[in-house]
Formats: structure tokens, C-alpha cells, sequence
């Protein structure tokens, strides 16, 4: 059973962001990029299945410029078998992005899609969703375990009133929760084997993508500033100044 | 417990990818090349990427890249800002300072024909030069140990275990053992006060014919400015004010691209008020008009603070030990009369990278001494600029300011380094301290969160991170030396030398405790040079921990 797991590359979470002057948008010049710590996760399920002889093959895949190449490079050294990079520069729709990823998991004849649950730059948390529906497949979205049986999968959830247990049939879309599992550390080892790894280029009008412009970034700006806290000494003063700003 | 390593193999390692460590690995990838013939360096560095861990002003020098790559320009090497023009200020009070003329500045604060550059930034495209010639480059991963042989010979090195919890216990299911790296010749390019150089030093007793090593620490903040304000290749120099004699330093400020501009002080770590704390000296110092006028209005970027090793010629230890050798300010090889060592680590690593191609070509085994590096840096220019600046920072510990600046236009414009005289300056500055009972209290105006910031949130610009859960990788050799010498002696000066705030001393109730914050550390090493116990051991935390800089 092949499994296809697909990882962005973003601005790494040590980070601190920093808006553009001008607020087109986040300052990456010069900046650590790294793999999507979620996607990293859906990795490390997917190394996991493989070892247990649940998957036979993982193939790696992303969407963007040729810098991109860095990200699929760790995603082979963390054990994918080999990649595919759907190679295109400049700023890429989220609708666009589903569309080449399902069009991939398609042409490779995938039985698993494991990618993270959300990504940490725009934390739109749809790329799972939107594949799922393109290719009108079953998902299971926020898995905290990944189980499986056949034709099946049985995967936990975490939702806000406990876990959730659901059944899918594959092939079937899975995005990974943090506490799916913890990822190992990179060996040297296996960065350099990584380095001679396939990764195969391809593009939207290969894929029979037309890019989209449905989503327009019209600014982007910090976060507030906060203002100045005040001390309290008591909670009859904390009540009297949650009341004051109409807070309680 | 014995652990089971995997063992990877390589004629040559260099540990460190600094400007010194990339400069060896192009150049034995280029010797090897044009004698047709394979030579294979493997280059491991600490920072999560190249340039996460670089931090340097800087005003650059391109001497040494023009003879690595003399077609650096069409490679397209991140040298942007030419430098314009020069200004030299020598400070009198908080708002006062006298411009110095141009024609008093001595030789070797000149600037023409150097650019203001990210050394960072410099790192990360010598890499990708690197990488196309074939060096493989690993970054994330944390050189722990030196590999000795029982012949005494240097075998290449550990790599730092990863998934160790605090206590030292292997975590479960993510322990991964560091491997081990060996090759014929290993390259120590740690930069300054590196740890596994100095116990190179010590081992292999290579400082015992030199001066002792003199260190300084570098703070700098990235700013971003009014464009009205800003005049690209401006480069502005000072000292005096708040700084003295007993406590020397200097500021600097340059203009960049994109309406930038980094501004540092840089305190000599021979200071001897122990109630000093460079980076309140750094905060203050913003607020004189020389700083003030130009970061009124900007905001900061980001934030980062590093050793420099400052005692060159006099203090360079023995370059060669068998197996290896040290390079870039491992060794030593920064010029401060210049305030510049990048030029000079490149040049140190090509000259140690020729040494190591021409035996290996030569048909060697490796696990000697590297003679020929220490000859043909005698034949250098590295060699006769740094023999000529040799007074220039004793005449500053010795003469004092005001008198060492004056011996320094002297020695510089009128006997262009090469006088009669050769000054020596052999106390370290562990032992420069004076008793807190005997010292000036310093208060320390309030940052006002617009010029001046605050430890914890100027760390954070620093965007520095250590795995939570891992031994604490600054280690004491006595646990009771700072709250039972240090704390009634000195009054702990880590809780200020630190730029970071990674040492504290707690009062909870009576008992006073010192408590170490390691996740903080931004990797600059003043704790391992200025405790005046000198006990505090610096050593690699698990692999890509540590700042993340960016332009720097």
C-alpha cells in the first residue's frame, strides 16, 4: 500500500515573524525555513505504519518554488522512499495547492494521504479537507491514533468533548493532531542517503492544474500591542476592575 | 553504558561553518578539483542552518574572498553595501562627544573598499558554494567530543547525543545516538572561545609560548529605520562615554540596505568593575545623540550578543596538533585594531585547507602535524597585518585609553606597524575583577521600551530555543563557587556579564540560590571566559539548539 505524505515548508516555529514594512506580508529573507512541525508528525505516522508493514511505500510531495527541494530532502531523510516536487514559483492559492496535491495522490495511486492538520504560517487548516472533497474521499481529520485493518482505517480524534473513534474506508485523506506521536531526530546518516534519493519535478499544467485566484491577501499586520497590565492584591479588586471594563 | 555508534569516514572534517570553516572546505573542494583528484570534507555545525549562529557588525574585508573566489561578484555573494564614508566619534558624557578628524583616525579604521554585510548572510551563500563543490554539510548536528587515538592523534569527532532528558536518563523511543565522524585531518573552526579548542589548547599545550587570550563581548541589535535618516554605507565608530580606561569598549553603528542599520557595543572582557553589565553599557549607550538620532522613530529587529577573541598575534596559541588544526578564531586570528576577523578566519581556513590538499594529494594518511599551515601562514599577509597590529590592544590595557590611542596613531601611521616596540599584556581577563567591596555600584537607567529594552524580551528577538527537557549544558565544576565565593566577593557578575540572562541569583526567603536558565543561552561563551573562578564549562546543548539569527 503506497501512502502519500505531503510537507510545507514554512517559517521555522523558533522564529520570531516579523510584517513587511509595507504589510504585504511576513518577512522570509534571510529567515529558517523548516518543514510544517505537523507535517513532520504525518511523517513520522507514516514511517511508523511502514514499519509495522501496514505501508509498503512513502512518497513525499509539496507544492512550491525551488527552495522547496530542502523540505522534501529532509521528508526523504526522515525515510519517505521518494518525492515528487510540484515545482511553481511564486505565491500559490490554497484552493490551487489541494488541487495538484489531490491530482498527485490520483496519478500515484495512493491508498493513505497523511499530512498535518494545519500548517503554522497561515493555520488555515483546509489542505486536508479540500483533498478529501476533490477526490470525494472519506477523512479523518485531528487523528491522535492511526490504526490500520485492510481496507480500513480506524482512527482516534481529538475533539472538544474527548476522543472520537472513526472508521473510514481507504483510500481515505488523515491529518495529524500534535499528539499523534513524537518524531525522531534525524540521523546523519540518513540526511546524506537522502541527498541521492528521486525526487521528481513536475507542474500544475502537468497535473492539469489551472491555478486560481480566488483568495486575495488585501494586508497583513501584527498583532495588537498590549497594553500595560495593572496589579491586583485582592479578588474583591479584580472583580471591582473586571466590572469596570465591562468584562464580568 | 556502552553505546553502539555508526562511524562515518572522510579525508577531512571541519567542525564549524563559520566564515573560516567554509572558506577550508571550498578551498580543499577547489585544490582537489584542479589536481583532478577526489578529496572529501564533511562540514558539521551546531546552529539548527548555516548562519543561525553568526553574529558578527560587520564592515568586511574582501581580501579574502576575492582569493577564494575571484568572481565572487557574477556568484553573487551578499557584499551590497559598499562603505561610504567613515565617522569616528569619541564620547565625553551622556550627551556630549567629540568627532575625531579623519586625518587622526589611525591607519587601521579606515574603510575604503570594504561593505557592510550579514556575515550571516555571507556564511549561507559560501555554503551553497560549498555544496556545489561537493562539501557535504550538515547543520543541526553539535560536534561533543574530540576522537583521540591512544598514539595521541586526533581522529576527527562525537557527535552530541539527541533525546536525553534532564537528568541524563535516554528518553524512550527518540534517543538517538550522536555518531561518530572521523577523518586523516579535522578543522576546529568553532570561532571564538570554542569548546572543543580549548581543550584542544590545553591538551596539546599550544598556548604555553604565547600571551594569554584576550576576549571582548559584542552585543548588536538589527534596526529597522526612518528611510530620511538613513545613508547606506555609513559607518560609525566610537568609545569614551559610559565605558573608561578600567573598563574599555566601543560602539559602532552601520548603515545598510533596505533602510537598516545594525548598531553594537563591543566591552572588553578585562573589565573590572564587577557591577558592569555590557548589555545595560549597550542599552545605555543608544540613547547618546551620536545612536539616538538614528534609531528615534525605527524599530528593533532583532537581537544577538557574541565573544570575540581580541589578543591576536601575541596570543595565537600553536596552529597544529597531530590530526588537526585550529582556524578562524578558534585560533585566535581576529585583528581588533581593525575590529574585523572575517577576513582573517577565511584567510587562516584556506591557508590550513592548502596544507591539508597538498598532503593528502601528496598521497598522505593523515593523523599528523599540518607543518606546512603555520609555515605558509608566516609567508602571508594574514601573518604581517596581524604582526603589525600586535600593540594595538595591549597599548589600550597597558596606556589607557586616551594614551594607548595616541601610541596606536603613532605605532600605526608613522611606523605602519612595524616599530620597535612590542607591548605584552599577559593577565587574563578572568583575573581582572576587583572586589565588589572596592568597586562603584552602577545604576542602571530604566529601558524605556522604545531605544532601550529590557533582557528577556531582547532575547527573544534572538528567536533562541533548547529541546526543554536536556542536561543543562553550562556546567560548574564546584555547584557551591557562586553563591559561596562569587555572590560575597563579586556579587555573582554572571548575572550581568550574561547578555541573555541565563544565570540568576534567587532570594527565596533567606538562602540566596543560583539558577541557571540554559534554554536562554544565545551561545556566546562569556561565562566560560570572564567567571573569575573559572568554573563554568561551556558545552554543545543538543544539536540546532540556540539562537536563530537572521541577518545578522
Amino acid at each position: 500500500m503506497k501512502a502519500l505524505v505531503s510537507v510545507k515548508r514554512v517559517v521555522d516555529y523558533n522564529v520570531r515573524i516579523q510584517v513587511k514594512p509595507d504589510q504585504s506580508g511576513v518577512v522570509t529573507d534571510g529567515v529558517k525555513m523548516s518543514v510544517n512541525p505537523f507535517d513532520e508528525i504525518a511523517m513520522e505516522e507514516a514511517m511508523r505504519l511502514k514499519e509495522k508493514g501496514k505501508i509498503t511505500e512513502i512518497i513525499a510531495v509539496t507544492v512550491g518554488g525551488a527552495k522547496c527541494e530542502e523540505t522534501l530532502r529532509t521528508a526523504l531523510a526522515f525515510g519517505a522512499d521518494r518525492a515528487v516536487h510540484v515545482k511553481e514559483e511564486g505565491e500559490i492559492q490554497p484552493l490551487t495547492a489541494a488541487q495538484a496535491l489531490a491530482a498527485v495522490f490520483k496519478k500515484e495511486g495512493a491508498q493513505l494521504f497523511l499530512l498535518g492538520k494545519q500548517a503554522i504560517d497561515d493555520d488555515a487548516s483546509q489542505t486536508g479537507q479540500m483533498v478529501a472533497a476533490l477526490l470525494d474521499l472519506a477523512q479523518a481529520t485531528f487523528a491522535s491514533k492511526v490504526e490500520l485493518d485492510g481496507s480500513k482505517a480506524v482512527v482516534t480524534r481529538e475533539v472538544d468533548a474527548g476522543l472520537e473513534t472513526l472508521e473510514v474506508d481507504l483510500p481515505a485523506v488523515v491529518t495529524a493532531d500534535l499528539r499523534l506521536n513524537e518524531p525522531r531526530y534525524l540521523k546523519l546518516p540518513d540526511i546524506m542517503k537522502a541527498k541521492k534519493k528521486p525526487i521528481e519535478a513536475v507542474s500544475f499544467a502537468s497535473l492539469g492544474v489551472t491555478p486560481g485566484a480566488g483568495l486575495k491577501t488585501t494586508k497583513t499586520a501584527p498583532p495588537p500591542k498590549r497594553g500595560k497590565g495593572i496589579v491586583v492584591k485582592t479578588v474583591d479588586e479584580l472583580v471591582a476592575a473586571l466590572k469596570a471594563k465591562g468584562l464580568v | 553504558m556502552s553505546v553502539e555508534r555508526d562511524v562515518m569516514e572522510y579525508d577531512v572534517l571541519v567542525v564549524g561553518a563559520g566564515p573560516s570553516g567554509l572558506s577550508a572546505a571550498c578551498r580543499l573542494k577547489q585544490a582537489a578539483a584542479a589536481a583532478g583528484k577526489e578529496i572529501s570534507v564533511c562540514l558539521v555545525e551546531k546552529g539548527s542552518e548555516v548562519g543561525a549562529h553568526i553574529l558578527s557588525g560587520a564592515v568586511f574585508e574582501p581580501r579574502a574572498l576575492e582569493e577564494l573566489f575571484p568572481n565572487w561578484k557574477e556568484l553573487g555573494a551578499p557584499l551590497n553595501t559598499p562603505v561610504a564614508r567613515d565617522e569616528v566619534y569619541f564620547l565625553t558624557g551622556p550627551e556630549k562627544g567629540i568627532k575625531t578628524p579623519g586625518m587622526f583616525v589611525p591607519r587601521t579604521m579606515h574603510n575604503e573598499g570594504n561593505y557592510i554585510i550579514s556575515l550571516g548572510n555571507l556564511c549561507r551563500w559560501l555554503a551553497q558554494q560549498a555544496e556545489g563543490l561537493g562539501v557535504e554539510i550538515y547543520p543541526g548536528f553539535a560536534a561533543q567530543e574530540v576522537i583521540v587515538d591512544e598514539g595521541n592523534v586526533v581522529r576527527g569527532v562525537q557527535i552530541g547525543d539527541m533525546g536525553v532528558d534532564r537528568a541524563g536518563h535516554h528518553k524512550e523511543g527518540v534517543y538517538t545516538p550522536g555518531i561518530e565522524l572521523r577523518a586523516k585531518y579535522t578543522l576546529f573552526a568553532e570561532g571564538c572561545r570554542g569548546h572543543l579548542g580549548k581543550r584542544l589548547i590545553k591538551r596539546y599545550r599550544l598556548d604555553e609560548n604565547s600571551d594569554a587570550q584576550h576576549y571582548g563581548i559584542g552585543l548588536k541589535e538589527l534596526w529597522t529605520i526612518d528611510p530620511a535618516k538613513h545613508e547606506p554605507g555609513l559607518v560609525i565608530h566610537g568609545a569614551g562615554w559610559p565605558l573608561n580606561s578600567a573598563n574599555p569598549g566601543g560602539f559602532f553603528l552601520y548603515h545598510l540596505e533596505n533602510h537598516q542599520v545594525y548598531a553594537g557595543l563591543i566591552v572588553d572582557l578585562s573589565y573590572s568593575n564587577p557591577y558592569l553589565s555590557p548589555f545595560d553599557e549597550f542599552q545605555r549607550i543608544k540613547h547618546h545623540p551620536v545612536m539616538k538620532k538614528y534609531l528615534e522613530g525605527g524599530k528593533r529587529v532583532s537581537y544577538g550578543a557574541r565573544a570575540i577573541c581580541k589578543g591576536g598575534f601575541n596570543s595565537l596559541p600553536k596552529m597544529v596538533f597531530p590530526g588537526g588544526a585550529l582556524i578562524g578564531c578558534d585560533l585566535g586570528t581576529l585583528n581588533f585594531s581593525k575590529i574585523k576577523g572575517s577576513h582573517t578566519a577565511m584567510k587562516s581556513g584556506m591557508l590550513a585547507a592548502d596544507a591539508a590538499a597538498a598532503a593528502l594529494l601528496a598521497g598522505g594518511e593523515g593523523g599528523d602535524e599540518l607543518a606546512a599551515y603555520p609555515e605558509s601562514f608566516k609567508a602571508s599577509w594574514l601573518y604581517d597585518e596581524l604582526y603589525r597590529d600586535r600593540n594595538f590592544g595591549p597599548a589600550m590595557h597597558k596606556l589607557g585609553v586616551l594614551f594607548g590611542s595616541a601610541f596606536n596613531y603613532v605605532d600605526q601611521n608613522w611606523f605602519r606597524g612595524k616599530g620597535p616596540v612590542t607591548l605584552h599584556d599577559n593577565t587574563p581577563d578572568y583575573a581582572t575583577l576587583k572586589p565588589a567591596a572596592q568597586s562603584r555600584k552602577i545604576e542602571y537607567p530604566k529601558p524605556d521600551g522604545v531605544i532601550s529594552f529590557d533582557k528577556l524580551s531582547s532575547v527573544f528577538l534572538s528567536s533562541t530555543n533548547h529541546e526543554e527537557d536536556q542536561p543543562v549544558h553550562l556546567l560548574l565544576a564546584d555547584p557551591a563557587v557562586p553563591i559561596g565565593k562569587n555572590l560575597p566577593l563579586y556579587d555573582e557578575p554572571a548575572q550581568r556579564y550574561c547578555p541573555a540572562g541565563v544565570y540568576e541569583v534567587v532570594s527565596e526567603g533567606a538562602a540566596p540560590r543560583f539558577q541557571i536558565n540554559a534554554q536562554n543561552c544565545v551561545h556566546c561563551k562569556t561565562c566560560d571566559i570572564k567567571d573569575p573562578a573559572q568554573n563554568i564549562t561551556w558545552v554543545a546543548p543538543e544539536g540546532s539548539g540556540g539562537p536563530n539569527y537572521a541577518n545578522m
